[in-house]
């Protein structure tokens, strides 16, 4: 028996005589025969169908194409186009109107898009991150093949100064300055590197530029290699990103295979081999000389600078280190040009910046948008603004070495200046909205807790001064601070700042020094009147049930899982506070709204 | 590959073969976006269930592929059809049951399902 490759069902419409679907089906049959398809082709006449009001159904299987079939022409082209040639046919398709789908909105009219400008993403969700044929349609290593080809590396980081970039990593250094500073070193061994450690919590920009476009990364690392007189590349990603690991190591399989890494590369003399160096997930291992250090297979310590590494750095040779999303930028600077850049964002701040959204926001997700955009722009209309109704109380900027906007600064544009002289930070990105049921002692605690953790041990102001730190802002949020703590709170934040070895210390006071110069009402009521005012920090709370309000009807009571509610059925119910753990089920469970939380 | 030409060589194959050309007459490109985000949130049994649809279906010219995260995080898994002359469709919150839908709906019978577009996501 012959396979049968298609089957077409012919189906008479409600108004149809059987004669005329019968005049169809012999249409097919001769068509068919033509083509040389009638044994791969079944026709079957099927019961009428209510698919289409008017007109003749015809069904072509495994497709599932519907078609509204009027006269032998018709099924002419369905033989001709679908069947032989394997094209459905549009303009015989049910319901098939040229408007069909016109009232979907397109990408580009969500408001979620409408402020973004894509450079460092602009591949990301577009191309096959698996596949280097995808990156270069879209223009990729054209510019590694123009810098090799047609410009000196004098000429390259002359284009990388006009364009203004700066560092995306958290410090804003401008780029072109420290490719140059590892120029101008004596020609030899010199490293190109990539910082892809990414830990702040909550950010996740630079795994979603190598997960989305590995390629951009590797090409602007070879440009760098070029600029400073470099054959041998690393980047330094976490171990916790294993789908970035991956798509990178691919990326760098193929481009050593089409020779754009390797030895000669674009025709030149020019070498440039990259690896992969996995790191554990520590965040101080995100500094620079830290960084270098856990490369050379050391205890990721950082070092005092000077010497700075572009002049002494991996194995004690000139080196630079950029950022991920740094990296992605380079290769439209050449391409587009500097002055293309330059053209976006703020005076001091030129191109773009992403940004990993998070916290109390509609739109969680990466958004990327010209310097100089505002943090409203940010939250209300990019990010949809706070659900459930809340107001806006704070959003946290620069990760553990940030600070937060409260706000009446909510028009602040984001920008590295705009950003230092408000006591916040660009950092790397990292972006969290805070509403008005967070407590600000409580959140400066959850970063402090993170540095502490964080924290290698090296230096004794970061090692012993952040846990001291902690340790006061633990007093302040269980009921025990004082006033003088706060303003040991503020020495102690001054001492690490100014003596800490590294960024990691230097920087861990800033979102406690942020959050006590908008906030510092908040850490008032906690010394003094023992309040938490967001009703966050437990020790402060108390449940209570209003004697007006209680039914007793015994719901509390019954979902309370420590047994700290009491009281005489239909009569009004009370909390022990020595028992209530502050768990807040009452609260939710209550029909009469009799409870609450001071 | 030595030369810029070499790179434009395999830039002008690779775009026909994408499916992605503004003024191709026809051929539909199918994305799925496979970072973490959508990985996390199920893309993978989506992909997996529209490639399966397109050649059970022995859909000609339809390119499936895989993608990195166009952003909108919170909507993941996320697939875009890139279609002739039309803007691309973005679907988002996807499983592989409306995924195979998609396909039977807009790429074979070439009716957008509306209500699985991103316009509508928060309706
Ligand atoms: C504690 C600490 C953690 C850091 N973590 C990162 C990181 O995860 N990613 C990053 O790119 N830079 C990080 N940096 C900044 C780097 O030291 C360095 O400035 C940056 O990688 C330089 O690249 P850029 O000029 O392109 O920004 C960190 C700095 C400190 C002090």
């Amino acid at each position: 028996m012959n396979l049968v490759r298609s089957h077409v069902l012919v189906c008479g419409g409600t108004d149809l005589s059987s004669s005329e679907s019968e005049k169809i089906i012999t249409e097919f049959d001769v068509r068919l025969k033509n083509a040389g398809l009638e044994n791969e082709v079944s026709v079957v006449r099927a019961d009428s169908s209510d698919l289409c009001a008017s007109g003749l159904v015809v069904i072509v299987y495994p497709e599932g194409a519907f078609y509204n079939v009027t006269k032998p022409d018709d099924v002419k082209e369905i033989v001709e186009e679908h069947l032989v040639k394997g094209k459905i046919v549009k303009r015989l398709l049910c319901d098939e109107s040229a408007e069909a789908g016109s009232d979907v909105k397109p990408l580009s009219e969500i408001e979620f898009y409408k402020k973004q400008l894509r450079i460092a993403l602009k591949n990301c969700g577009i191309i096959d991150p698996e596949n280097i044929d995808e990156y270069i349609a879209f223009d990729g290593y054209k510019a590694l093949g123009k810098v090799l080809t047609e410009m000196t590396p004098e000429q390259v980081i002359e284009e990388m100064k006009k364009s203004g970039l700066r560092g995306r990593g958290g410090a804003g250094f401008p780029t072109a300055i420290k490719w140059e500073f590892a120029a101008k070193q004596p020609k030899g061994v010199k490293y190109v590197c990539c910082n892809a450690d990414e830990g702040d919590p909550g950010a996740f920009m630079d795994r979603s530029v190598l997960e989305g476009d590995p390629h951009s990364v590797i090409e602007a690392m070879a440009i760098a290699a070029y600029a400073i007189g470099s054959e041998q590349g690393y980047i330094y990603i976490r171990a916790e990103y294993p789908v970035a690991v991956k798509r990178l190591q691919i990326a760098i399989n193929q481009a050593k295979e089409y020779g754009l890494l390797g030895k000669g590369i674009f025709g030149t003399d020019f070498n440039f081999d990259l690896e992969i160096r996995l790191g554990a997930g520590a965040f101080v291992c995100g500094e620079e000389t830290a960084l270098m250090t856990s490369i050379e297979g050391r205890r990721g310590e950082p070092r005092p600078r000077p010497p700075f590494p572009a002049v002494k750095g991996l194995w004690g040779v000139p080196t630079i280190l950029n950022n991920v999303e740094t990296y992605a930028n380079v290769p439209q600077i050449i391409l587009k040009g500097a002055e293309w850049f330059a053209s976006i964002g703020t005076e001091k701040s030129k191109g773009t910046k992403v940004f990993a959204l998070g916290g109390k926001i509609k739109n969680t997700g990466l958004v990327e948008v010209p310097m100089g955009t505002t943090l409203r722009e940010i939250v209300e209309e990019i990010g949809g603004g706070i659900p459930n109704g809340k107001k806006y109380k704070a959003a946290q900027i620069g990760g553990p070495s940030g600070g937060c906007i409260p706000a009446e600064l909510i028009d602040t544009p984001i920008d590295y200046d705009s950003l230092l002289s408000i006591g916040a930070m660009m950092g790397s990105g990292g972006l969290i909205v805070i509403d008005e049921d967070s407590c600000m002692v409580d959140i400066a605690k959850f970063f402090l807790d993170f540095t502490v953790d964080e924290s290698c041990g090296k230096c004794a102001p970061c090692r012993i001064g952040t846990k001291r730190m902690l340790e006061i802002l633990e007093r302040i949020t269980s009921g025990k601070g004082t006033v003088a703590d706060i303003e040991n709170l503020k020495d102690l934040a001054e001492g690490i700042k100014s003596s800490a070895l590294c960024g990691l210390g230097q920087t861990a006071p800033n979102p406690v020094l942020s959050t006590l110069r908008y906030f510092e009402d908040e850490y008032m009521a906690h010394v003094v009147e023992k309040r938490c005012p967001a009703g966050v920090c437990k020790d402060l709370l108390q449940y209570t049930i209003s004697k007006d309000k209680c039914k007793g009807c015994n719901i509390c009571a019954k979902n309370c899982p420590v047994s700290a509610i009491s009281g005489e059925l239909k009569k009004p119910f009370v909390i022990d506070p020595d028992i209530c753990i502050k768990c807040g089920v009452c609260e939710g469970k209550c029909p009469f709204k009799a409870i609450s939380r001071k | 590959m030595k030369t810029l030409a070499d790179l434009e060589k395999i830039k002008n194959k690779t775009l026909d073969k994408m499916n992605i050309r503004a003024d191709r007459e026809e051929g539909i490109r199918i994305v799925v976006g496979m970072a973490t985000c959508g990985i996390a949130a199920g893309a993978r049994p989506v992909l997996n269930a529209v490639s399966d649809e397109v050649s059970k279906r022995n859909l000609k010219n339809v390119v499936v592929s895989q993608t990195g995260c166009i952003g909108v995080c919170r909507l993941e898994p996320i697939m875009e059809v890139y279609a002739p002359g039309k803007d691309k469709v973005t679907y988002v919150k996807m499983d592989a049951e409306k995924a195979v839908k998609v396909v039977a709906e807009h790429i074979v019978n070439n009716r957008p399902i509306k209500e699985y577009t991103i316009g509508e996501a928060d309706k």
